[in-house]
């Protein structure tokens, strides 16, 4: 029986693959034929990159701050792997960024070394979560929006935007599931966590208009990238279908205003986005000249 | 008419125990064991599953600071890793009688203890390195005897973890050995690291055995299957090559190559600090078991809700049928 042969299972010493995706590599596309097809803007493709993979770089960070402060030893476990894939997604999309660009640059120096104004990410993904209702009300908000869009972009005419989007789909399928599970137990578990959970969506709500507009980059680049105002009707069909099941209701509140015509996608960000990053490039910043 | 035979006796239930043992082969969940086996069981499981779950503080102090989207994901799945060796390891307890919300309850109000290692604060990102190195290197070695403990439930769950754990030994070593090959700065971070977590690294194997009142128990009972002194000079004897191949100083100058006895001897370790530091007197305990305690506690409403609607559901599927 297995237990007996413990040394022999310690043994085979070389199967990092068996680990978690990412911990493996350093260069994510290492071997993939990156060129840019015919007729795209590799500039645009990159920016186009930059805006999907810095939601998912964002996002994650959000839930990597959930590290030993989950309700449950389960959701320990299932937000660090939520927050896993939306960083190997990063890593993927900031990596094709460089390549598209011709620059070169590689996923860290998008992470570490853009100022704020540079990240692309919508302003959802920086929200702070100040309960465990604000984390699934914004992880189900997102990854429903991100798993529309991932869905078109299988047939994305840049085949590795495509092949991403494609690894992708079957990972946000799990991390909306996952949320939703939460959103229903919550809306209708007692009443303080049915209160909880209206005021998380009541606080997320003002920024999920964004999600659905359409930037000049998007319209740039047809056939490649997913415009956003498409997948409006899924989203809500969805979101409908939960917030019935968890007793809630959609929330009646006003989108929240742009700065100076700009929003997350144009590089202008809430107040928190500085302190996210603040801590997200401290150690990098402070030895720019090391490896790791 | 069904005939049953008579229940054994606790006096044969006990001899099947002892035969059970001495043939090396594993107790299982249904198996009749001692009372004394039962709880101290449940106690060494619980406490390896607390070290799991506040072990994950330390080093995911470093997550979101992490300085490579590489290195992030490496420690996010280490992190990840460990709250699933708890999750693992409780449910051994569990097959038991051992039930979560107690052992929960027993760590936050201090009445189980976790390893004392996790009392120290990880104050540079070299930590992240070198408890993978010397704390999960040190961790394995207390832990593939555990592979043959004689129960089979926690046997076969340490054979799951030292694997995992192997991966983090490795990673933790080769992080270090970047640094290594890196800037002075990070050269400088790296010893300092390691003059932080050696003594206490030595100190993970517990108390030495002429002061350690429960091996004699465990070793008969294979629940232990080599002394806290056999475990360390085993993993001194392993760690010296790995750091004179990394270019970092071990901070004991007693420590040297004995060609009489084929060991390195090592210089006298701080019981006192042991004894602070598992007495609750550690750099780090107050804020573990806060985070812990603050984690549960916040959760309480969430993990409510989930009951209720259970409940709830359960309740329709009646209406319904």
């Amino acid at each position: 029986m297995a237990f007996d042969n413990a040394y022999e299972a310690l043994a085979d010493a070389h199967d990092d693959a068996r680990w978690a995706f990412g911990t493996g590599f350093e260069d994510p596309l290492s071997g993939v034929d990156t060129t840019v097809p015919s007729g795209v803007d590799g500039d645009d493709l990159a920016r186009y990159c930059l805006m999907l993979g810095d939601d998912a770089l964002v996002l994650s960070h959000r839930l990597q701050e959930w590290c030993t402060r989950a309700p449950e030893l389960e959701d320990e476990v299932a937000i660090a792997n939520i927050g896993l894939d939306l960083l190997g997604q990063a890593r993927l999309l900031l990596a094709r960024a460089g390549k598209a660009d011709g620059s070169g640059r590689g996923e860290d120096h998008y992470a570490y070394f853009r100022g704020e104004h540079e990240f692309r990410n919508v302003r959802l993904a920086e929200r702070e979560h100040a309960d465990f209702a604000q984390l699934v009300a914004v992880v189900l908000v997102l990854t429903t929006w991100r798993l529309a869009v991932f869905q078109r972009l299988r047939t994305s005419a840049d085949p590795v935007l495509a092949a991403i989007a494609q690894k992708g789909v079957n990972e946000l399928t799990y991390h909306r599931d996952y949320a939703a599970q939460w959103v229903v137990r919550l809306g209708d578990g007692t009443e303080t966590s049915h209160a909880t959970m209206v005021a998380a969506f009541d606080d997320v709500w003002p920024l999920v208009a964004e999600l659905f507009e359409t930037h000049d980059v998007e319209r740039r680049l047809p056939g490649v990238a997913a415009d956003p105002a498409e997948v409006r009707g899924e989203f809500d069909d969805v979101l409908a279908q939960v917030l019935s099941a968890a007793t809630l209701e959609t929330p009646q509140v006003r989108a929240k205003a742009g700065v100076a015509g700009g929003k997350g996608r144009d590089g202008r960000h809430t107040e928190a986005m500085g302190y996210l990053l603040a801590e997200l490039q401290s150690v990098a910043r402070a030895h720019p000249e090391a490896t790791w | 008419m069904t005939v049953t035979e008579p229940a054994p006796s606790e006096a044969e239930l006990e001899r099947h125990f002892e035969h059970t043992i001495a043939k090396d082969q594993r107790i299982e969940p249904r198996d009749w064991v001692p009372e004394a086996y039962r709880k101290t069981m449940i106690r060494q499981i619980a406490q390896h599953a607390h070290s799991e779950i506040i072990g994950m503080q330390p080093e995911g102090n470093w997550i979101t600071r992490a300085p490579s989207l590489r290195r992030k994901a490496i420690l996010l799945a280490k992190v990840q890793d460990e709250a699933g060796h708890g999750l693992y390891l409780y449910s051994a307890a569990e097959t038991l009688g051992g039930d979560r919300d107690d052992m929960t309850e027993k760590l936050i109000s201090g009445r189980q203890k976790y390893s004392s290692i996790f009392n120290y604060p990880t104050l540079s990102f070299a930590d992240v390195g070198v408890i993978g190195w010397l704390v999960d290197g040190a961790a394995i070695c207390n832990q593939v005897p555990l592979c043959r403990s004689s129960y089979g439930p926690y046997a076969r769950a340490m054979i799951r973890i030292c694997k995992e754990e192997s991966f983090h030994q490795r990673q933790g070593y080769e992080l270090l050995m970047t640094m290594m090959s890196g800037t002075e700065q990070q050269r400088e971070m790296v010893q300092d690291a390691v003059n932080r977590y050696w003594w206490p690294s030595l100190m993970m194997f517990g108390p030495p055995d002429d002061d350690s009142p429960n091996t004699a128990q465990s070793m008969a009972w294979k629940i232990k299957r080599h002394t806290n002194d056999e475990l360390r000079q085993r993993f001194v004897d392993m760690t010296v090559p790995q750091a004179e191949a990394l270019g970092v100083t071990l901070p004991d100058p007693d420590l040297a190559w004995n060609a009489e006895r084929g060991h390195y001897d090592f210089g006298a370790i701080d019981w006192d600090e042991l004894k602070q530091v598992i007495s609750g007197g550690g750099p780090c305990n107050t804020e573990r078991m806060e985070r812990r305690r603050k984690a549960h506690e916040d959760g309480a409403w969430v993990r409510e809700a989930a009951a209720a609607h259970a409940r709830k559901q359960q309740q329709r599927k009646e209406v319904a049928a």
